[in-house]
């Protein structure tokens, strides 16, 4: 593999660009892996790479139905953060904001973390009081970056904001995490291919699994679009489509919905927002940044209705206008050049599942919700870890399949059992 | 390219000269001009830079697919950057400058940055920038970021405004049997087609005339108005100025209308644009097609257009855009062209890539045939071209002509956006060289060159065909498309191994090169190389570069077109404004404003309104010169001394009635109501399906089959919902209807020992509300001097003797009026939500603040209200095991340990020995007491009151005031045993 | 924008309406064991293709609906409210029509 620096690109400026190889293999699928995971998204491309890097293994497949990072990893506003308070997802997020901080050292590729700080704006006492609660946490916890600002220090780093009073929910102040910011999605996904390329992990683009084969409480062979494939562990990371998998291996329901969720970006612009910025009241959900590019990067809620279609309707595309023009005035004359839509599987308590299952050699990633970019190092960390040792590590316990049979339910939101309200 | 204004010819208005700016420069042109159009007879060739390499460019098209043109176009406020100049109609005083250039578009020293660009490959960015140069040494993004903050100066286009946008946009909505999309040849036989069958039609024109591809025929305007007039005639809405942006679910596009971006005077009642949502019946798709280049060298250079783009400037705005042109093509489209520009005095050369001529030889025109353009040459202008053949599998020179304009048709690439947009997936034609729309069971249907039919009778034929299958009368349309003489595909022209910038997208920057060096990479398929090298992502979202850069991929795999892949397209179609997306929805109208109907009457006796969910409530009432923190403070103490007036009209009131409707709230809320007795009151707590705390609120019995059931502020919508769920979809057969009466009554809250005598003080002449006639929770109806009706409640959340009045919503401030009188001459006040705030906490009640949706009824120390006698909704599911541990957080109150001590709300509560990590709890309200003379505060703790004793605690605010010694205390702080409100 | 022929109301766009959810589930009774209430809360078929759901038509009649729709494709293809009773009534009316 080619090591990626300024001095290969001069190299290969002055020489045609003609050292540059594939930055990973096309391999044919062999008929047997250790460990064979499910989906070539940014999670399971992430764990392929851990298991290969921290703990040594051989023999890996990644299992890509179309091309590796064509899901959930093109289709989100790529904002990192770590900014949850319940126990267990403190830690972990907080876990994979330091994997992210020298993510692009790691995998020798620029994934271009930008920690451009995430602002979460406040109207009101009570708002504020209730930030200071997750943030009192956060600082506690080993987060130095967490602030709360004051309504001078917000327009100081923020200028163009509406702060008029006339606003309907006039700005009082912010939540803010200095350390968060967003990183260029599909770099991820193509610096942990091909990071786990490099250690050996067979890439498997354009390989359906379309049946699943059990021996007993055990699977046994994936069918596959390029064939059978006998597998030794088998892990499943497919975010939206874990219910359609989990149906084909037999085992019935999941506390899991799939949603779609839009994404919103904007003609580029010359540098207008330096930060992220997030807005939350009056039942409106919005966030905005704007890519290295130009553009002004929004996202919003959910469509609201269950759904498999990557396709949005109008009614958010208007809701997030609104909000974007509520906070920014100054964008009536930007233009939205395009919208679209990813499948996330929503879970009862808005956290993820990082388990094993009731199948002895299958292991479950899935229910990422809204959080599922800025998880990906943690997420294939821990996975490998579990996949690896057979158990859960101990930051992981929770999430289970089973926590919601012990009363335990990890809901960042208090929104209760229902997926959709859980953006 | 030496353009020039013609002395006749055109669509423009001669007799209307109009004046507007480029770059400062005073520039003339005609009404019916394009910005694009009159820069272009005013000589103006280069217009803007591209994104990544600041190269030169012109005018490139001469309609939504440019990609050189793009500007700024307004001053101030009202600057709107990345305008294609090319569908920017022309008015007085428009005022426009270059972008993404420093000084200028002419000089831009950002082109410096083309000296470098054989080190700017694609994703060259991918792999450095990470550390110190050149082997990216170090750790973190420190490094990243200070490159960053170049990049993201160099990157961007346009600038845009830092003023709100001064303009207003609408919202409009409409309903048709029949959406045309276009009104060329296709779209407007298709509208008169189905209108004349009695359907409502809707055509939607982009450009500011009707006609498409007619308008670039002078010979075809009395067709095209007798058609027009026909369209009009049969009752077809016509639209111009509007672009169906998108397509979605169940037959509903989106529609952007542009309404005084062509306006020297703006109309300040006229809105800048609107945003239509059509739900039709059927949509035609007669979106025609868009002509594309080809790659190769310098093909970006200013001077080098579509051949399409030619006609139009020829004919609609009576520019000869060249004086010694050259015409390459693939295809038979560009001989109208050639023939029309040689009339209009230039020299012409095709130089048709097939080896015979397609078309009849026009006069005056030279033919050139089975040759190519291979490189431009000229700095900011064309020079020369050179032209090369392609025998035996590769590229060779073949001569050179001088030539001022190079005008290029690689072919046609029909507009399949919209009903790709419906998961339509394009197909390709290997004979036309396109993709042709792909097929969908939606109502949707392609007429004219958008499905591949260039003939312009035959477009009109489809057009009425269409029109038949969208009203059901045809099952299938048969109409054959295609090129009468084949084209000669051909996508890019370089001679063998020779790096070149040809470009495939560009506004990206995207060169043949580039594709090639991804397909080297490994990002083979479609959606890679867009994301990897940038493709097709500009604002003309590769309207003509994709199939390039899908050809040349294919190229470079060896294999077909299709096998690559097709890229969906996503809405929009062309840029939409996010001003006109966000209609009226914005700045204070954001959000709907509720108000109570004592809400005016507030304002006028002082209050300062505080938000509440979507609600504005009073806040805090100052009187002369007072603070919130004075304001409450008083406000709180005249509660427990004398009387308190506050309006708690925000609560949600449902009426419950039925003969089933105790046994509805039986299972609804955790504590039984079946046995409450007509004219009481009982406070209740319902849990969700899982077990925690959803809401609480007091119902009044008011008849044997008749309650109303208060919640929060908060929840009134979802209890309401909940309530219609159960009662439709689980307990169906439980007879009971619950209709939503919260902005039917006026409610205000009347506490403090002298509540009783104030509002005896109001009611008629011998109503008796004394304790025995209306003891605690009791409920009652009264009549207020004057006669208006009420219904009265004794109860309390502030822990006095109080009270709850409701009348009829008209009578608010007559009911105020009466209590204010009374209460004012007791030495009474009104208080708002903060005094609301310190009554509560010092007495240990909950709020939205405690109950977060995590919280169980155990957890809030009201446990014991929970019935063991009967089920009820939650009561299974509160049983599982980390809901019954004996360690969860439980509701406290907290004292600072000095009690001049403040603390703040959002505070973690520790122990005192480790200040650390998750803490043990948190606070939840905080308040300055007035009653016990300190700050108190309410929150939750690990093991609740009873563990906490004798352990000294402290509240930890690290991001805001630092750590305070607190005691943690029973929550109920004031009156424990509840003498007060019994009293 | 999802059109869904609200038996009460006529055809009307989804924004009226908010979702509920599974329209399949059963809820058990109140007094049964909490193993039961676990799965009619928390699991799901999560079904791509056609299923059975909830909708309420909150802006407009407030009538929850029963609507069969295919998750992939958002066609919808039956609408019926989801009181039994009423669902009843609908059916005999359409009987009687016919």
């Amino acid at each position: 593999m080619t090591r990626f620096s300024a001095w290969s690109v001069f190299w290969n400026g002055i020489t045609g660009q003609k050292g540059w190889g594939r930055q990973w293999r096309d391999p044919e699928p062999k008929p047997h892996y250790d460990i064979v995971i499910v989906g070539g998204g940014l999670h399971g491309l992430a764990t392929a790479y851990y298991l290969a890097a921290n703990h040594g293994l051989k023999n890996i497949a990644v299992l890509e139905k179309g091309w590796l990072g064509g899901g959930n990893a093109g289709r989100n506003t790529t904002i990192v953060r770590s900014n949850y308070a319940r126990p267990g997802n403190r830690e972990f997020y907080e876990h994979s904001l330091k994997l992210w901080e020298n993510l692009s050292h790691e995998l020798n590729y620029n994934v271009m973390f930008s920690q451009r700080s995430h602002i979460a704006l406040l109207h009101s006492p009570g708002a504020i009081d209730a930030a200071a609660r997750n943030y009192n946490t956060m600082r506690m916890t080993g987060t130095p970056d967490a602030e709360i600002w004051d309504l001078a220090a917000l327009k100081r780093a923020v200028p163009h904001l509406n702060y008029s009073d006339t606003a309907r929910f006039p700005i009082m102040g912010a939540a803010v995490q200095k350390r968060a910011g967003t990183a260029r999605h599909d770099a991820v996904a193509w610096g942990y291919a091909r990071g786990a390329d490099a250690h050996g992990v067979d890439i498997l683009q354009q390989c359906e699994v379309q049946g699943i084969a059990r021996d007993g409480d055990s699977v046994s062979t994936l069918e596959t679009s390029r064939g059978s494939i006998r597998a030794g562990k088998v892990a499943f990371a497919v975010a939206g489509n874990t219910s359609r998998l989990w149906n084909m291996a037999g085992l019935g329901k999941l506390p899991i919905e799939s949603h779609k969720l839009q994404a919103f970006v904007s003609e580029p612009l010359k540098p207008l927002l330096d930060q992220v910025v997030v807005f939350g009241i009056g039942g409106a959900h919005f966030y905005m940044s704007q890519s290295d590019k130009g553009g002004m990067v929004f996202g919003g809620d959910l469509d609201w209705y269950k759904s498999y279609a990557q396709r949005g309707n109008l009614p958010i595309v208007q809701d997030v206008s609104e909000a974007a023009m509520s906070i920014l005035p100054c964008l009536g004359r930007v233009k939205l050049l395009r919208h679209w839509s990813g499948l996330v599987d929503m879970s009862m308590d808005g956290t993820h599942f990082i388990c094993k299952t009731p199948l002895a050699n299958l292991y479950l990633n899935a229910g990422w919700n809204y959080g599922g970019f800025k998880a990906t190092p943690a997420s294939g960390w821990y996975f490998a870890d579990l996949i690896a040792n057979d158990r859960p590590h101990d930051r992981i316990r929770n999430y289970d399949l089973k926590r919601f049979e012990r009363g335990l339910q990890i809901d960042e939101r208090g929104a209760g059992p229902d997926p959709k309200l859980h953006g | 390219m030496t353009a020039r204004r013609l002395d006749k010819g055109g669509r423009i208005d001669r007799s209307a000269p109009v004046d507007f700016t480029w770059d400062g420069k005073t520039l003339s042109g005609y009404a019916g001009d394009t910005l694009a159009s009159a820069l272009m007879a005013n000589g103006e060739r280069v217009l803007g830079r591209s994104f990544k390499y600041h190269r030169s460019r012109g005018i490139m098209s001469a309609g939504v697919e440019e990609s050189g043109a793009i500007v700024t176009v307004g001053e101030g406020a009202r600057r709107e950057p990345n305008v294609k100049a090319t569908v920017q109609e022309l008015y007085g005083g428009l005022c426009a400058s270059g972008q993404n250039s420093w000084p200028n578009v002419r000089f831009d020293l950002g082109a410096v940055s083309g000296l470098f660009s054989r080190f700017f490959a694609a994703g060259f960015y991918y792999k450095t920038f990470m550390g110190l140069p050149p082997f990216e040494w170090g750790h973190g993004t420190g490094l990243w970021m200070q490159y960053e903050k170049l990049i993201r100066k160099a990157a961007g286009m346009g600038t845009a405004s830092r003023e709100p946008d001064p303009d207003c946009y609408d919202h409009v909505h409409a309903f048709c049997d029949v959406l045309v999309v276009g009104s060329g040849p296709a779209g407007l036989q298709a509208a008169l087609t189905a209108a004349q069958a009695g359907r409502d039609v809707l055509l939607v024109e982009q450009d500011f005339e009707l006609g498409g591809d007619y308008l670039n025929d002078p010979g075809a305007e009395m067709q095209r108005l007798e058609l027009i007039n026909a369209v009009k005639g049969a009752g077809v809405r016509v639209m111009i100025r509007t672009t169906a942006f998108g397509l979605y679910d169940h037959g509903v596009a989106g529609l952007l209308e542009k309404v005084t971006d062509h306006l020297a005077n703006l109309d300040p009642q006229m809105p800048r644009q609107r945003f239509w949502t059509v739900r039709a019946g059927a949509t035609i798709l007669a979106t025609g097609a868009l002509e594309r280049s080809f790659a190769f060298e310098n093909n970006d250079h200013p001077g080098v257009m579509t051949a399409a783009a030619a006609r139009v400037y020829l004919n609609r705005y009576g520019i000869l855009p060249g004086q010694k042109i050259v015409i390459s093509t693939t295809n038979d489209s560009v001989y109208a062209a050639a023939a029309e520009l040689a009339a209009a005095g230039a020299d012409v050369i095709v130089a048709d890539f097939r080896e015979e001529a397609g078309v009849g030889l026009p006069d005056g025109v030279t033919i050139l045939n089975g040759v190519a353009p291979l490189k431009v040459l000229g700095r900011s202008g064309v020079k020369r071209v050179d032209l090369a053949k392609h025998t035996n599998g590769s590229w060779v020179p073949a001569g050179k002509e001088t030539c001022d304009l190079l005008l290029v048709s690689g072919g046609w690439s029909p507009v399949v956006n919209l009903s790709s947009h419906r998961g339509a997936k394009p197909v390709w034609n290997a004979s036309q060289a396109c993709f042709l729309p792909g097929t969908t069971s939606e109502p949707i249907f392609h007429a004219g060159s958008s499905a591949g039919i260039w003939d312009r009778e035959d477009c009109e034929v489809a057009g009425q065909r269409a029109a038949r299958q969208a009203i059901g009368e045809n099952k299938k349309s048969s109409q054959p498309g295609g090129w009468k003489t084949p084209i000669r595909p051909l996508y890019e022209v370089r001679l063998p191994n020779q790096q070149t910038k040809a470009f495939v997208d560009f506004q990206h920057d995207v060169t043949g090169d580039d594709v090639r060096l991804a397909n080297q990479e490994g990002f083979v398929s479609v959606e890679h190389l867009k994301r990897y090298t940038t493709l097709g992502m500009a604002t003309d979202q590769g309207k003509m570069g994709n199939i390039i850069g899908l050809a040349l991929m294919a190229d470079a795999l060896g294999k077909d077109i299709p096998d690559v892949g097709t890229t969906r397209f996503r809405p929009p179609y062309t840029p939409v404004a996010i001003g006109a997306l966000a209609g009226r929805n914005v700045a204070a109208h954001f959000k709907p404003l509720r108000r109570t109907p004592l809400h005016d009457w507030n304002l006028r006796h002082g209050a300062t309104m505080t938000e509440a969910g979507l609600w504005h409530r009073p806040w805090y009432f100052a009187r002369n010169g007072e603070g919130i923190d004075e304001a409450y403070v008083r406000e709180a103490a005249t509660v427990r001394k004398s009387v308190g007036i506050c309006d708690v009209s925000s609560l949600g009131k449902i009426a419950v009635q039925g003969p089933d409707a105790a046994e509805f709230l039986n299972r609804v809320y955790s504590n039984g109501f079946a046995k409450l007795p007509v004219g009481k009151a009982r406070y209740g707590i319902m849990l969700r399906d899982d077990g925690m705390v959803m809401d609480d609120g007091t119902t009044w019995r008011l008849a044997d089959t008749e309650f109303l059931t208060t919640t929060t502020t908060t929840n009134a919508g979802k209890v309401m919902v909940r309530f219609e769920e159960l009662l439709q979809t689980r307990w169906p057969d439980l007879k009971v209807h619950v209709s939503s009466v919260s902005d039917q009554w006026a409610g205000v809250s009347i506490a403090g020992p002298k509540s009783r005598e104030t509002i005896a003080a109001c009611l008629e002449h011998g109503a008796d509300i004394s304790n025995e006639a209306l003891p605690f929770m009791g409920v009652s109806r009264v009549t207020l001097s004057g006669g208006v009706e009420a219904l009265i409640a004794r109860i309390s959340f502030s822990g006095e003797l109080a009270y709850e009045l409701y009348v009829q919503a008209g009578y608010g401030d007559a009911m105020m009026d009466l209590l204010w009188h009374a209460a004012e001459t007791r030495g009474g006040c009104l208080y708002g939500l903060e005094a609301l705030g310190t009554l509560r906490i010092e007495k240990g009640h909950v709020t939205g603040a405690e109950l977060d949706g995590r919280v169980t009824i155990d957890d809030t120390g009201l446990g014991k209200m929970a019935s063991t006698k009967k089920p009820f909704i939650g009561s299974s599911l509160r049983q599982r095991p980390e809901l019954l541990r004996e360690d969860r957080p439980q509701l406290v109150g907290i004292f600072p340990k000095d009690r001049s001590q403040r603390f703040k709300g959002g505070s973690l509560l520790c122990d005192a020995d480790t200040v650390t990590g998750f803490g043990e709890g948190w606070v939840t309200g905080v308040t300055h007491s007035p009653a016990l003379g300190h700050w108190i505060g309410i929150g939750y703790i690990s093991g609740g009151a009873e563990a906490w004793k004798e352990r000294p605690a402290v509240a930890a605010d690290p991001v805001r005031s630092g750590n305070v010694d607190v005691e943690i205390v029973s929550p109920h702080m004031f009156d424990p045993t509840g003498e007060r409100m019994h009293g | 924008m999802i059109r869904i022929p609200c038996p009460f109301c006529g055809t009307r766009d989804h924004s009226e309406f908010t979702y509920g959810g599974d329209g399949t589930i059963e809820y058990p009774a109140l007094d049964a064991p909490k193993e039961d209430w676990h799965d009619a809360v928390f699991l799901r078929d999560n079904v791509c293709g056609m299923q059975l759901e909830t909708w309420h038509h909150v802006h407009g009649c407030r009538m929850w609906l029963l609507v069969e729709r295919d998750t992939l494709t958002h066609e919808i293809h039956s609408v019926r409210p989801a009181h039994p009773g009423l669902a009843a009534m609908f059916e005999t009316d359409q009987e009687a029509g016919e």
